[in-house]
């Protein structure tokens, strides 16, 4: 993993509602950032170079709601998608990083498709 | 002096013993219930400490945790703790306490100098003076302040006491055990609400025991303890005494310091606090309100008091805080104080209240001076006279102050919450900021008589019952109490006085420096703050920081709520180091592993180094070894020679299996798995999604849906992580899992000549190890010693025919043990971590050193291996220009052009003749080791164009060890070049 993307653990005190397994201390986890890093690029695009530079290196960093990574390294070794106020630290949202990728990609077939 | 003179009865304490503690090597008797400060007063001792900057005289200034004054360090040898606010300080008999930033006795300080230097010393001198000459500052001038200002100093020995970590979880914490945290707790309690009530204080009640109050016909302090008693009685309701909640994080978490034996002469095995982390639904925060000063002229002498710590020393301690009080306030409360006093049949000498009304009170033989002020006062060591602004002098031993009261609302704004003022109270209360599941109940809301709390605390219970669904009756649990009259005018400095007025007593912060720090442009909040240090230190101004802001305001010409807050971060109350610790110290700080062979090492005379968490043995000494030298270069010999086994479980070992395995292998390495048949092992290079190599290892496919990964020790846990990201971010659609294996499998690598002659021997039947039906990168799954399961690979990190032979973790002893024994004909060797370290240098292998996160596939001689059939991790980012110029560097070896010259890693390659410039820099060192196999020191490293440039001599410059080098650039490969003995 990238050293840009090398997660650090975390001593936040929070809780994290894990989809699995309920309010999890967020100590449990580590935190990698935008999960934007769910989007990786297409390799064989004619403007692979551009596009993978942007993915690795252009992140939101929001004041207000904020998609994000999490891993509960700790615990089912879940990578989550929390969605999680900057500003409050409130947590609105989590899914499994897996349903969101395939979620993702189903909506992108049936647009292929239409 | 006679013990106890200023002690008038026992107070709320009923039952007392007596308590012998020595503060400043006398001797003096207190007794339980006592604080250190209740104890000190009793016997008279108003001068405990010299404050902080100008070494002037201190007295006790309150009574609780906002203590500015009186730090003195507590016992002695490694349980000394510095900055201990007396008033806080729990008797017990034994106590011993010394008083703290003095230079000779307490009453003649040689530092006091300082004093009738003030005019130096304001408000960011340092910033101004002892400028010149420059390098006096940091010699002479710097130390010198250091040592002159300043609090207690440590005992530098190690803590011997223990301290834990707890964790609870409650519907409803409550923070203080005042009258509406108690009310509170009743309600809840009483409908079966689970209940958590902590406070501070070694004695419930807070302010129901410092005043004469009544609630139901008897005095507060009872109603206190009955309810206590009650509360003590429900399952469901959990009391912390001596128990600080210090901080409010998200989600309602709080953190919370349990002082458990502090009170005792020794924890007696017991620890000494517990940091507890509470998880609450609800919490109701009832931590009162903290009485704040009025600047005017020398108000700080010894013997200058909060008007409400006298009245607590008075009622709760049965302690006189002197023999003729006078008073000073601006508010109704103040009075409250000499009604107390007068009852008790001490001499209040006079009442000055700062406002133009009529008294509030009537009291006989008090003289009253309404619409006045204290203008300046007199005793250097102690009180003795205060001048009023009308010019009368009024003798006095206790000046109680009143300014009115703060409540507090610390923990409302941990997650940012900011208070709003309150004109009519003349303070901040909590605004609606604070995190939604809290409430605020009594003075702590701004409610400061005992009525408003006791209801308030009730119907905050029944909102949070409310907001729980749960049943409840409304029955308040107090009928009837005392009135009280808080009324107040603001009034926050008395102007017109030519001496210094303090505001913050503990960092020394007075109008002046107020003035001067606006003057000069600091007039934010928080600038001031910094510019004077006003709020700073072991109490965080809990008495001087809403004074200091109003006297920014009425010289900014603003409102208070135009000046602003400084925020209030946590903890509430200072936290020793050894409580946020814990249990994690020493070799407790992290998880010690250890390797399955690690007691026969042990046995076997190994030298242990720490590797991440890991203990590996570095080498085996053996009889007549006079250094690790003899040892290492031995064990590399033997190896080379014959054969050598070493531990190697602590690489990561990872187990894929899946229909998708080999797929997800080709996108996770930059090399092509999905070709490797079973029964075989790839060496395989993962790259970051940079295009930087991440990590290598070996991955054995042990059948057509099931791999083996193994990773380097430091990065075992990065690359599991990273697979997870991969398989559930990237390509969920995969059918594969991993798991980590590393614990499961010991493994042992076994290398040398004779080391398939060894394996033969342990190896069960009909298994066969020959060359040919076992050749190099080939792996199997068999058994061992008649039945044991075990996998073997035959790879080699030292460039010798080898194998790794991994078994179950709980056979890993007895198989070194085996392998000994079957060894011994071979003249066995077990090797260290730096021999294993010598021979891939040797061989030239790259390894951590190398693999620095910012050294390309192509830099250390393996970009051909980045597939360019196939996507993978870090292959579009590998491509880029920058990461492939002409001059790149490349992964070469150096050997000494005279044999017996050393270098070392980290040493810079420049050209010879060239100046050591960064830009004559030309690449690193990056891995040395004497070569027992060459008889010199040899050396990998990275040079611009390498591979190009073999035979050509460099200098090798270390500014480090003040040391150029002459060196050969030669091939990595040292040993073995052509890989026929690994084949063999």
């Amino acid at each position: 993993m990238n050293a840009a993307l090398a997660p650090n653990p975390t001593y936040t005190d929070m809780l994290i509602p894990h989809p699995l397994l309920g309010l999890r201390d967020s100590a449990e986890f580590v935190y990698l950032g935008d999960a934007k890093l769910l989007l990786r690029p297409n390799a064989d695009s004619e403007t692979a170079a551009d596009e993978f530079h942007d993915y690795l290196h252009l992140r939101d960093n929001p004041a207000g709601l904020h998609k994000e990574l999490w891993f509960h390294e700790y615990g089912d070794r879940s990578w989550l998608v929390v969605t999680r106020d900057t500003l409050t630290h409130e947590i609105s949202d989590v899914q499994l990083a897996r349903d969101v990728v395939i979620a993702n990609s189903e909506q992108q077939n049936g647009q292929e498709h239409a | 002096m006679p013990d106890q003179t200023n002690r008038i009865h026992n107070g709320v304490l009923g039952e007392t013993k007596p308590c012998q503690f020595i503060f400043n090597e006398q001797r003096f008797t207190g007794q339980t219930g006592d604080t250190l400060a209740s104890a000190l007063l009793a016997n008279g001792q108003q001068l405990v400490a010299r404050s902080f900057k100008y070494h002037r005289p201190r007295g006790i200034f309150s009574a609780g945790v906002e203590e500015p004054n009186a730090l003195v360090t507590l016992r002695t040898g490694a349980l000394t703790e510095p900055n201990t606010r007396a008033t806080v300080v729990e008797m017990f008999d034994g106590l011993e306490a010394k008083s703290q930033n003095h230079i000779g006795p307490l009453s003649f300080d040689v530092m006091a100098i300082n004093d009738y230097l003030s005019p130096f010393l304001s408000a960011g001198f340092y910033y101004k003076t002892f400028m010149w000459p420059k390098n006096f500052w940091e010699k002479l001038y710097e130390p010198a302040i250091r040592r002159a200002a300043g609090l207690g100093s440590l005992s530098m020995q190690e803590d011997p006491d223990t301290y834990d970590k707890g964790f609870l979880h409650a519907d409803l914490l409550i923070i203080g055990t005042g009258p509406a945290g108690i009310a509170a707790a009743l309600t809840a309690g009483r409908a079966g609400v689970r209940v958590i009530i902590a406070d501070e204080d070694f004695l419930s009640g807070g302010r129901l025991n410092h005043e004469q109050l009544h609630i139901d016909e008897q005095p507060a302090s009872e109603w206190a303890k009955t309810s206590m008693q009650e509360l003590a009685s429900m399952s469901n309701v959990r009391i912390m005494t001596r128990t600080t909640v210090y901080g409010s994080f998200d989600h309602g978490i709080f953190g919370a310091l349990e002082r458990a034996t502090e009170h005792k002469l020794n924890s007696a095995g017991k620890p000494r606090q517990i940091l507890w982390r509470i998880y609450a639904k609800r919490s109701l925060l009832c931590a009162g309100a903290t009485e704040r000063s009025i600047a005017f002229g020398n108000n700080d002498r010894p013997g200058i008091m909060l008007a409400g710590a006298v009245r607590t020393y008075l009622n709760r301690f049965g302690v006189s805080a002197g023999k003729q009080v006078a008073l000073f306030t601006n508010n109704d409360n103040g009075w409250q104080t000499a009604i107390d006093l007068q009852k008790a049949g001490v001499e209040v000498s006079a009442i000055v209240d700062s406002r133009d009304i009529k008294p509030p009170f009537t009291l006989s033989d008090v003289p009253v001076y309404m619409n006045n002020q204290v203008v300046d006062t007199s005793g250097r060591l102690g009180l003795q006279s205060i001048k009023l602004a009308s010019g009368e002098t009024i003798q006095c031993d206790v000046l109680g102050v009143s300014g009115g009261w703060n409540p507090n609302v610390h923990l409302t704004c941990h997650q940012r919450g900011r208070p709003v003022w309150n004109n009519e109270l003349s303070a901040f209360v909590p605004d609606d900021t604070m995190p939604a599941s809290m409430l605020v109940a009594g003075a702590a809301n701004g409610q400061l008589s005992l009525s408003e709390a006791l209801l308030g605390g009730h119907e905050k219970a029944l909102a949070v019952m409310d907001t729980l669904g749960v049943k409840h009756s409304s029955a308040p649990p107090a009928k009837s109490t005392t009135e009280e009259s808080v009324t107040i005018s603001a009034f926050w400095q008395v102007s017109g006085s030519s001496a210094r007025s303090w505001i913050d007593l503990q960092n020394d912060v007075t109008t002046k420096d107020i003035a001067q720090a606006k003057k000069e442009g600091f007039q934010a909040v928080e600038h001031a703050k910094r510019y004077t240090t006003l709020g700073m230190a072991t109490d965080q101004g809990k008495t001087s920081n809403v004074l200091g802001l109003a006297i920014m305001a009425e010289l900014a010409n603003q409102s208070i709520p135009q000046t602003g807050t400084t925020i209030f971060r946590p903890p509430y109350t200072p936290i020793s180091i050894g409580a946020l610790a814990g249990r994690s110290r020493g070799k407790h700080f992290r998880p010690t592993r250890l390797t399955p062979t690690h007691d026969w090492a042990t046995k076997h005379n190994a030298s242990f180094v720490e590797s991440g968490m890991w203990m590996r043995a570095e080498w085996f000494v053996q009889d007549g070894e006079s250094g690790w030298r003899d040892s290492v270069d031995r064990e590399v010999r033997q190896t080379r020679e014959s054969v050598g086994i070493c531990d190697v479980t602590t690489l990561g070992k990872i187990d894929i299996q899946g229909r998708d395995a080999a797929t997800f292998l080709d996108k996770v390495y930059a090399n092509t798995f999905a070709t490797l048949k079973p029964g075989k092992v790839r060496y395989g290079l993962m790259l970051r999604e940079d295009g930087f190599v991440m990590d290598d290892g070996t991955t054995a496919r042990l059948s057509d849906t099931h791999f083996l990964m193994t990773t380097t020790t430091a990065n075992a846990v990065n690359v599991f992580r990273h697979l997870e990201f991969c398989r559930q971010c990237l390509w969920p659609e995969l059918d594969v899992h991993c798991g980590s294996v590393t614990e499961q499998w010991a493994q042992v690598a076994i290398a040398g000549p004779n080391s398939r002659g060894l394996l033969e021997s342990i190896v069960d039947k009909p298994f066969d190890i020959s060359n040919e039906s076992f050749p190099f990168m080939a792996c199997a799954e068999l058994t061992i010693c008649d039945g044991t399961p075990a996998r073997l690979f035959r790879i080699s990190f030292s460039g010798e025919l080898a194998y790794e032979l991994a078994v179950p973790s709980r056979y890993g002893s007895s198989l070194m043990d085996k392998l000994m024994e079957a060894g011994k004909p071979f003249n066995v060797a077990p090797y260290g971590l730096e021999a294993l370290g010598v021979m891939r240098i040797e061989k030239g292998h790259a390894a951590g050193n190398e693999l620095n996160g910012q050294t390309t596939a192509g830099n250390i001689g393996l970009g051909r291996m980045v597939s360019q059939k196939k996507d993978c991790i870090g292959n579009v980012l590998s491509k880029r220009p920058g990461m492939n110029p002409d001059d790149s560097i490349a992964l070469v070896g150096f050997m000494p052009v005279n044999p017996t010259d050393t270098f070392s890693a980290g040493a810079h390659f420049i050209a010879k003749q060239a100046e050591p410039t960064l830009a004559n820099d030309e690449g690193w060192m990056s891995s040395v080791a004497f070569s027992p196999s060459l008889g010199c020191t040899i050396g990998l490293g990275f040079i611009k164009r390498g591979t190009e440039r073999l035979g050509e001599t460099v200098i090798a410059h270390s500014p480090l060890l003040k040391k150029d080098v002459e060196v050969n650039i030669v091939s990595p490969h040292f040993v073995d070049p052509e890989g026929e003995r690994l084949r063999g």
